[in-house]
C-alpha cells in the first residue's frame, strides 16, 4: 500500500496524526502552537537547534523525527522560518470564538497585503475557505522566508495549510 | 610547466571544500573550473539546506557557496576559470585549455578530481523540440540567468531535483502543470513534495511522456499511464498545453578524466553508474589521484562538501603538511558527519552503496 504522501505528494491527516511532532486534539487548548509536519526520516535538525525554549527534540541520530513539548512552545515562529522543509506552521484555536489563526512560511512573490482577503488551501492545494491576512512578518534571521498570519473559520483548522499563490 | 602541490579539478562544493582544507594545511593549491564562475551547482540552490548546524543546515545553498568562496579568497588559493581539463595521466600531468585558445600542461604532486555529474536524458517523440530541457538547465536559467524558460511546465521525474526545481519554477513565476513519475511511488523527500502539492501541483505516478507536440517549440505534451510491467496502458493518455518540459531523470558521475588516468571502476546503479573505486581517504586506485563529490557517486551537496574536506585533508597528510595524528582525528570527525548524513530511510541506500565502493577500495588500494 503506497501512502498518501508517496502517491499524491502530501500526507493525509491520518498519516500526520501517526507522527510524533503532530499535535494531539487536546494540545490545541494551549493556544498558539507549532504544528510539525515532518514524517520522513531525513538528516535534519534546525528546528531543534533554533528553538529558544528547547521545546523541540531530534537528538541522535539526526534522522529521528522531531518531537515537541508543547508546554514549552510559546508559538514564537522561529522554527517555522528556519525549517528547510517548510514543514512547520503555527495554529492558534484560541484566537476568537469563531476564528482560528494560522502562521505559515511563504516564499512566493507578490506578498499579500495586510488585511487583504486570501484563499486558503489544503495540503493538496485545494481551496478550503477564505481568510484575512493579519500580519506579514519578515526578519533578517528568516533569510527571505516570510511568515504570514491569517485568520479563518475555526472549523477548517485541520485542513488549512497555506494560501493560494497570488 | 607550472608546478603545484595539489591541483583540484572542479570548483563546486567538493572542490571548494577540498581546496580550503588542503590550503589551510599549507599546501600550494590550484583550483580549476571550466565555468566563468566557481561554485558549481551551489549558486543555483536558492533553497535552505537540510542537515545539522555543522552542515550549515537552514542556510541557502547560494549563501554556503559565497561563504566557501570567501574562504578560498582569504586563503589566497589560485583559481583558474574558463579552463577546461582535457587530459589527465597516471603520472599526474594535466592538459588544460584556457579560454578555449591556450593549451598547456600542468604537473601536480596530487590531484583531486571533483568534476561532479551530468544530467540524464530520456527520449520520446518530440524530445528534440526547443522547450525540452534538463531540470538543471531550467534551474540555471531561472536562478543564475534570471530567465524564465516558459510559462507552463511539465516536470518528468519526482526525485528531489524534480520537486525542488518545480518549486523554484513557481517561485520564478511559472506554472507547473504536473510532475510525472514512472515508478508507482514518488521519489523525493516528503517535505519537498508537500511544498509543491500544497501549491496545487498534481503528481502522476506510474506515468511517463508519450509524445511532445509543436512546430517551432513545445506546445503540447501527451502523457500515458504505465502498468506494473512499465508498459503503456492504451487509452490512458492525457494531454496538457505546455511550453516547457523538464527532465529530472537522474544524474551520471562525470568520470571521463578519472577513466583516462587509469583508475579502477565499479558499477553501482544507486550511485549513478560507473564510479571510481576509492577508500575512506578518497584515494583512487591510481597513486596520488583522489576523488570527491558526485564523481565519486551521486549524492548531495552536503555530502560532497564533507568528501571534499576528506580529500583535502588526505592530500595534505600525503604531502607531509600535517601529521598522522592530526589527519586521523580530522578524518574520523568528518566520517562521523558523513555517517549522520547517510542514515535514515533515504540515506541508508546511499550508505550501503558507498560501503560497497569502500570495500573494493580496501581490497585494491594499498
Amino acid at each position: 500500500m503506497i501512502s498518501c504522501l508517496k502517491k499524491f505528494g502530501a500526507p493525509s491527516i491520518e498519516e500526520l496524526k501517526k507522527s510524533p511532532g503532530f499535535p494531539k486534539q487536546e494540545d490545541y487548548k494551549l493556544g498558539n502552537i507549532a504544528v510539525i509536519e515532518c514524517i520522513e526520516q531525513i538528516p535534519c535538525n534546525p528546528c531543534e537547534t533554533s528553538c529558544p525554549k528547547n521545546a523541540i527534540t531530534v537528538g541522535n541520530p539526526i534522522t529521528n523525527l522531531p518531537t515537541i513539548d508543547l508546554d514549552k512552545c510559546v508559538g514564537c515562529g522561529i522554527c517555522v522560518a528556519k525549517c528547510p522543509g517548510i514543514a512547520i506552521h503555527l495554529m492558534n484555536l484560541n484566537y476568537s470564538e469563531e476564528k482560528a489563526l494560522i502562521t505559515f512560511p511563504y516564499e512566493y512573490l507578490p506578498l499579500p497585503e495586510n488585511q487583504s482577503v486570501v484563499k486558503l488551501v489544503d495540503r493538496m492545494g485545494k481551496e478550503v475557505c477564505e481568510g484575512r491576512v493579519e500580519k506579514v512578518m519578515s526578519s533578517k534571521s528568516y533569510d527571505l522566508t516570510k511568515l504570514i498570519t491569517v485568520s479563518f473559520d475555526k472549523q477548517h483548522y485541520e485542513d488549512v495549510i497555506s494560501m493560494k499563490r497570488l | 610547466m607550472n608546478n603545484y602541490d595539489v591541483v583540484i579539478i572542479g570548483a563546486g562544493p567538493a572542490g571548494l571544500a577540498a581546496s580550503i582544507e588542503a590550503s589551510k594545511a599549507g599546501a600550494k593549491v590550484l583550483l580549476i573550473d571550466e565555468n566563468n564562475k566557481p561554485g558549481g551547482q551551489l549558486f543555483k540552490q536558492i533553497h535552505k539546506f537540510f542537515g545539522s548546524r555543522e552542515h550549515k543546515a537552514g542556510v541557502r545553498g547560494i549563501n554556503i557557496g559565497t561563504e566557501l568562496l570567501n574562504e578560498t579568497k582569504s586563503l589566497g588559493i589560485d583559481v583558474m576559470l574558463n579552463t577546461e581539463v582535457c587530459g589527465l595521466t597516471s603520472d599526474k600531468k594535466i592538459w588544460i585549455v584556457e579560454n578555449k585558445e591556450k593549451s598547456r600542461e600542468i604537473q601536480a604532486e596530487k590531484i583531486i578530481v571533483a568534476t561532479g555529474a551530468f544530467e540524464n536524458s530520456v527520449q520520446f517523440d518530440g524530445w528534440e523540440l526547443p522547450g525540452v530541457m534538463g531540470a538543471g538547465a531550467a534551474q540555471t536559467m531561472i536562478n543564475l540567468n534570471r530567465v524564465l524558460p516558459g510559462q507552463k511546465v511539465l516536470m518528468l521525474g519526482s526525485g528531489n531535483v524534480g520537486v525542488i526545481v518545480s518549486y523554484q519554477l513557481m517561485q520564478a513565476g511559472a506554472e507547473v502543470v504536473g510532475i510525472l513519475e514512472a515508478a508507482p511511488s514518488i521519489g523525493g523527500y516528503g517535505v519537498h513534495t508537500a511544498k509543491v502539492a500544497r501549491a496545487g501541483v498534481p503528481f502522476y505516478t506510474s506515468h511517463t511522456i508519450k509524445k511532445a507536440y509543436g512546430t517551432d517549440r513545445v506546445e503540447k505534451v501527451e502523457i500515458v499511464e504505465l502498468d506494473s510491467n512499465w508498459q503503456e496502458i492504451e487509452g490512458s493518455e492525457k494531454t496538457f498545453e505546455v511550453d516547457t518540459i523538464c527532465l529530472a531523470v537522474g544524474l551520471t558521475p562525470m568520470i571521463e578524466l578519472v577513466w583516462l588516468a587509469g583508475c579502477e571502476f565499479t558499477y553501482l546503479g544507486g550511485m549513478g553508474g560507473y564510479v571510481p573505486v576509492h577508500d575512506r581517504n578518497m584515494r583512487t586506485t591510481v597513486d596520488g589521484i583522489y576523488v570527491a563529490g558526485d564523481v565519486a557517486g551521486i549524492e548531495e551537496a552536503s555530502t560532497a562538501m564533507e568528501e571534499g574536506r576528506l580529500a583535502g585533508i588526505s592530500v595534505a597528510y600525503a604531502l607531509g603538511c600535517i601529521g598522522e595524528e592530526n589527519a586521523k582525528q580530522k578524518i574520523d570527525e568528518i566520517w562521523n558527519k558523513l555517517d549522520s548524513l547517510r542514515c535514515g530511510q533515504f540515506g541508508e541506500k546511499r550508505r550501503t552503496a558507498k560501503d560497497q565502493i569502500l570495500e573494493k577500495g580496501e581490497e585494491l588500494i594499498k
